[in-house]
């Protein structure tokens, strides 16, 4: 499970974090909204260990992440999947081998055995026809179901979502949050999503969160939330939005 | 603000970038032994920086010798001594100009490649998708950049010393008359006085440009690692790595050249 309590966080000047609070139990897809800058991509930060709260605590499955050193990060993150914005993928390396990566760096796989592995998983994203492309040669989809590939090949217990349809069509968005839903249910992966889409967090998510001033203003089922009257709610899931 | 507060900032700022630059020095040498991991990177690399800049490190190279012995040769008829003109040329270029030029070279143009690959990959969240990933930055992006300049450096260095006393000879034959046997004797001698078989003027050019190298790589690499806030951001980190390189070639250059021969003589 994933934990935050009480967390506080400022960047430079601004309070991005205010007394954040947040439960995310295994197996679920939590699903962050909130406007820009309220501190939806920060918090993905926090619970990866890339940013540190300035007070309270981020636990996963009990273990503080704040107090972290390098080696217990590391340890953490082989256990964590996160999937940028952009796909984040280096492009010096092909498709095939940006899913590699991971593995490469970290199991004692064998060739053969690597290369099945990152076969299946391009498969599941649906990207087996283009492991030998690299990053600038494909589209913005593409990208995005290549960074979840890397995400999901060393089979991650918590993926993090960051924004996972920014920019795409529908028809592409609608795959991802797909691919989502098939994650966790075929894999059992928790995932915690951040996005500002209706159709993504009423698709893919178990539970939504709304942040504002750097909390979470309002919480609950999907359909608890689509049946809200609170404005956020309404703001957020309301039938005008997306 | 006051402006000692903005003094303190801006020194603060300073000596915090300096800390990291060297923090990614030590975190790349406790890597070292991950090198042959990265071999294949490191290689890639090296070609790189070596087929980047050779072109314009030998035609520089080629002037500034041509230059040196111009200047040199000028004052050297007036007192009848251009026989030496060999040997101040030779001392010159592997002392001091061939690793000075191929450093800057290599700072302009690997350099500020560097830095604004990695800037690049900095703002577009590709360095934080290595670090979620348990790859460490300093070992996959850093490591391999140092070791390929560490490499490079004293090879071109080597390139940069012939094509400058190549360059020397052709203005000591044609402008001041100096025989082109007598120009390479003098050079030779000159370079080979010591009696070892790696003269002094030589390893300490080379050791020299073997500093430059890993300097410049960290310093680029610090650079464009701190780069924030998109293509601005990349700018400034370019500009910066440039601008650092530089400095350092001076001061470390003056260090070397004052531990080798003044404090060890």
């Amino acid at each position: 499970m994933i934990e935050l309590r009480d967390v506080y966080k400022k960047l430079g000047s601004r309070q991005i974090l205010s007394g954040m609070t947040l439960r995310v139990p295994k197996g679920m897809n939590f699903v962050l909204m909130g406007p820009s800058g309220s501190g939806k991509s920060v918090t993905l930060k926090h619970v990866i260990g890339i940013l540190r709260p300035d007070g309270g605590s981020v636990t996963v499955d009990g273990q503080e992440v704040s107090t972290m050193d390098r080696t217990q990060l590391m340890t953490l993150r082989k256990r964590m999947g996160y999937l940028f914005q952009n796909g984040a993928l280096i492009n010096w390396l092909t498709v095939a081998d940006n899913v590699a990566l991971p593995l490469e760096e970290h199991s004692r796989l064998g060739k053969s055995e690597l290369r099945d592995r990152v076969h299946e998983v391009l498969g599941l994203v649906h990207m087996d026809h283009a492991a030998t492309q690299f990053p600038p040669s494909i589209s913005g989809g593409m990208k995005l179901r290549t960074g979840l590939a890397r995400a999901l090949v060393t089979n991650p217990e918590y993926v993090l979502y960051d924004e996972p349809n920014a920019g795409l069509d529908p028809i592409i968005s609608q795959q991802i949050h797909e691919l989502i839903v098939e994650v966790r249910d075929r894999l059992g992966v928790t995932g915690l999503i951040v996005t500002h889409s209706r159709a993504c967090a009423t698709q893919c998510g178990d539970r939504i969160g709304i942040l504002e001033n750097g909390r979470l203003a309002v919480e609950g089922t999907v359909d608890e939330m689509t049946r809200s009257d609170h404005p956020l709610a309404r703001a957020f899931l309301g039938g005008g939005a997306d | 603000m006051n402006p000692f507060a903005s003094l303190t900032q801006a020194v603060g700022t300073r000596l915090d970038g300096a800390g990291y630059v060297v923090d990614l020095l030590l975190r790349s040498a406790v890597a070292v032994r991950r090198v042959p991991r990265r071999m294949r990177f490191t290689l890639d690399m090296a070609f790189n920086a070596g087929v980047r800049s050779l072109p314009v490190t030998l035609v520089v190279a080629a002037f500034a010798g041509a230059i040196l012995a111009m200047q040199t040769g000028i004052e050297l008829r007036r007192f009848g001594d251009s026989a030496v003109l060999g040997t101040i040329t030779a001392l010159s270029m592997c002392r001091e100009m061939g690793p000075f030029i191929t450093g800057v070279i290599l700072a302009a143009t690997v350099g500020s490649s560097m830095a604004a690959e990695l800037g690049t990959m900095k703002v577009s969240d590709e360095v934080a998708a290595l670090e979620v990933m348990s790859v460490d930055p300093v070992d996959y992006l850093v490591l391999p950049r140092v070791i390929a300049l560490a490499i490079m450096c004293p090879i071109l260095t080597v390139l940069s010393n012939l094509v400058g006393m190549y360059g020397g000879s052709v203005i000591a034959e044609h402008n001041l008359g100096v025989s082109p046997d007598l120009y390479w004797i003098s050079a030779r001698e000159a370079l080979t006085s010591s009696g070892t078989l790696l003269p002094k003027e030589v390893y300490v050019g080379l050791f020299k440009s073997l500093v430059f190298g890993a300097a410049i790589a960290t310093v680029s690499c610090a650079s464009g690692l701190r780069a924030t806030g998109g293509a601005l951001g990349v700018g400034l980190a370019v500009q910066t790595a440039v601008r650092n390189s530089v400095i350092l070639i001076i001061v470390l250059g003056f260090i070397v050249t004052w531990f080798f021969y003044f404090l060890t003589g």
